[in-house]
């Protein structure tokens, strides 16, 4: 229960930042990326406050034996830098980059522009099901 | 330069480095979305293993929610192909990569791994690639 309570809070504070800082909005999304065009500065705002409270948080927080509410860590099994790693990034980008969409805010995008929702999210969760097939 | 500021986009930043904090520090899980979503949706698993994921997605569509409404114009007529192939590509591309901009971008850098760090450098340079062409030949 308890951790159900932390993952509930977490994702409150996730969806509340993504909104908060536009990282919902695909037309900024977008201009983020324009870095050769009209280049829109902000996002690096938002990676870089994020990135940085986990820079600093995370070096404390795995310096424990366990974390607070459960018994073990749970980090990426996969350590190795390879072929699957970088065409899987590569094809992300471009779908990022084609709607300015990531998976949060396509999902948070069903109560903001539910008209290009409909059309992303379930794109999105056929396709991580053909990763998956690709995967196995 | 106040005014330009964009401290609104550093306080949603913190907010979500704060969120990954959290479910690290007590959960020991990292907060990356496209892996709790394909978890939940295309592997068997226990009740607490579903429970929790399923708690921070309702989380994170409440606390979206609790934000509305946005201040921005919503865009209208994007074209329905490119939501499709994006869609496509972003769910083939984050579940063969093992995530995307929350849990490589954000937690997986915070970790300092190569993998993420890789994978992030990828993915920012293949958006910028691709929104450079649309831009230019394509409108």
């Amino acid at each position: 229960m308890k951790r159900i309570i932390i993952a509930l809070i977490s994702g409150l504070i996730f969806g509340a930042g993504l909104v908060i800082s536009e990282m919902v909005n695909p037309v900024k999304v977008q201009r983020f990326l324009d870095l050769f065009g009209n280049w829109d500065s902000s996002l690096a705002f938002v990676m870089g406050g994020a990135v940085a409270v986990t820079l600093v948080t995370s070096r404390f927080i795995v310096k424990r034996k366990t974390p607070w509410f459960a018994d073990r860590f749970y980090m990426a099994v996969k350590t190795n830098i390879d072929s699957r790693l970088i065409l899987g990034a590569s094809l992300f980008g471009l779908g990022w980059g084609l709607s300015g969409y990531c998976p949060g805010p396509g999902i948070i995008n069903a109560m903001i522009n539910p008209a290009e929702a409909v059309l992303f999210l379930p794109a999105l969760i056929i396709g991580g099901w053909i990763g998956q097939r690709y995967s196995a | 330069m106040f005014e330009t500021f964009p401290s609104l986009a550093l306080f949603g930043g913190i907010l979500i480095g704060i969120s990954a904090a959290l479910l690290l520090a007590f959960n020991g899980r990292i907060a990356g979305i496209s892996g709790i979503l394909y978890n939940l949706l295309f592997n068997p698993l226990s009740g607490s293993e579903r429970s929790w994921r399923l708690a921070f997605l309702i989380g994170l569509i409440g606390g979206g929610y609790l934000m509305l409404p946005v201040e921005f114009e919503l865009r209208q007529s994007y074209p329905p192909i490119l939501l499709i192939v994006s869609g496509l590509a972003v769910g083939i591309g984050t579940r063969i990569g093992n995530g995307c901009t929350s849990g490589h971008g954000v937690c997986g850098i915070g970790l300092m791994a190569g993998r993420s760090l890789v994978a992030t450098a990828t993915f920012m340079a293949s958006g910028i690639i691709t929104v450079t062409i649309l831009r230019n030949f394509i409108g």
